[in-house]
């Protein structure tokens, strides 16, 4: 049985590539999404078949909740509205491959493979800024605050330091057994999302919600990593690099460097006049 | 050459797959594809299912839980959102070939 989930699992990972592949030109790009849609059915039902599960009908239950709340607001929402949609989907996404690396550290499950924790802190730290992130560029877009770029005295101070705290922690987490460095650990990096996405305007808000969109792929990526899973490594990967690309592109068909777009909103102070 | 270093591999020729597919697209479809990608690593839904599927503690299972709605969503929102997008190209009439 463990066979035939990894052959669809495998599968999975090829018509996730060819439906990016084909959504990336005009006229096949409906039918790409199509394609990685019944590829993205099939590894989830087939993930109930491997050996060793519990808690099947949590899983279920989590599932359906999670589907039926996110596609029916999807379908409702206007088409004006859609870049904050992405950029909240894309929110839970890093959430995700933060909770699975939160399991996975609390369990101390990795033992003497210290490169297998690393890679799984590395996908919790960058997970949970594209979590908090995305729910400010969200809130932004969506009118629940301002778009106008958010400043205080010393920002870029607090900001370096919530930073590096986030970084020394995840040292922390990676030479310690689990215990309380772990919270902080996350406290610390998702509040690092909320203060990077503060001082960014709405303006700039495609960019960003790309570059999470990057983030959260190399999140689950590295999480494929950690619990040895190929479709994520696959998936993830992919996405992170396509985003990585697709963050560039956009910035040059906006004019603006990827630079100033994220430090930018830094320097507001002596361009405002 | 063990697991790790053969998942290494994995992920070089993945980043420079995910980096060829993408290059050379058209700008109008940055958004639509950003939305497809976004989908995509909706593939998360699945390593959220496995470790709550070995979480034994409450609180384990409670993270579990979480990322398994949250990866759902992830996967079913950034579905939707992504084929209300490309309808619209569907719709379009090719002008002109």
């Amino acid at each position: 049985m463990e066979n035939f989930v990894e052959l669809i699992y495998f599968l999975t990972a090829f018509l996730f590539i060819l439906g990016l592949k084909r959504m990336s030109s005009p006229n096949t790009a409906r039918s790409g999404v199509v394609w990685a849609g019944v590829a993205m059915v099939a590894a989830t039902l087939a993930t109930f078949l491997l050996p060793n599960m519990h808690n099947q009908l949590l899983m279920l239950v989590a599932i359906v909740i999670g589907t039926a709340v996110a596609w029916i607001a999807a379908k409702r929402v206007q088409m004006t509205d859609m870049p904050q949609m992405v950029a909240i989907y894309n929110g839970m996404g890093g959430g995700a491959a933060g909770a699975i690396a939160a399991v996975e550290l609390l369990r101390g499950e990795f033992g003497e493979a210290q490169g297998l924790k690393l890679l799984a802190i590395l996908g919790a730290l960058i997970g949970s800024v594209s979590f908090t992130g995305s729910l400010i560029a969200f809130a932004k877009l969506q009118g629940l605050m301002s778009s106008r770029p958010v400043q205080f005295p010393a920002q870029k101070l607090v900001n370096a330091g919530v930073g590096v705290g986030a970084l020394l922690l995840a040292v922390w987490v990676l030479f310690s057994q689990p215990g309380p460095s772990i919270l902080f650990f996350f406290l610390l990096a998702l509040g690092f999302g909320v203060l990077m996405t503060l001082p960014i305007g709405g303006g700039d808000m495609p960019v960003v919600i790309s570059l999470f969109n990057a983030f959260t792929g190399l999140a689950v990526g590295f999480e494929g990593f950690a619990i040895g899973n190929a479709a994520l490594i696959v998936a993830g990967t992919v996405v992170g690099a396509a985003g990585t690309l697709l963050t560039l592109l956009m910035a040059k068909a906006m004019n603006r460097s990827l630079w100033s777009v994220l430090v930018g909103g830094f320097g507001v102070e002596q361009e405002a006049g | 050459m063990d697991s790790t270093w053969a998942a290494l591999y994995i992920f070089l020729l993945a980043a420079f797959t995910g980096y060829e597919v993408i290059s050379r697209v058209p700008v109008i479809l940055h958004t639509p594809l950003m939305s497809g990608s976004n989908f995509i690593h909706g593939i998360v839904v699945v390593g959220a299912m496995v470790v709550l599927g070995h979480a034994e503690t409450p609180l384990e299972q409670a993270i579990g839980f979480f990322g398994v709605i949250l990866g759902a969503a992830n996967a079913a929102g950034g579905y939707a959102v992504t084929e209300r997008m490309l309808e619209m190209f569907e719709r379009k009439p090719k002008g002109g070939q």
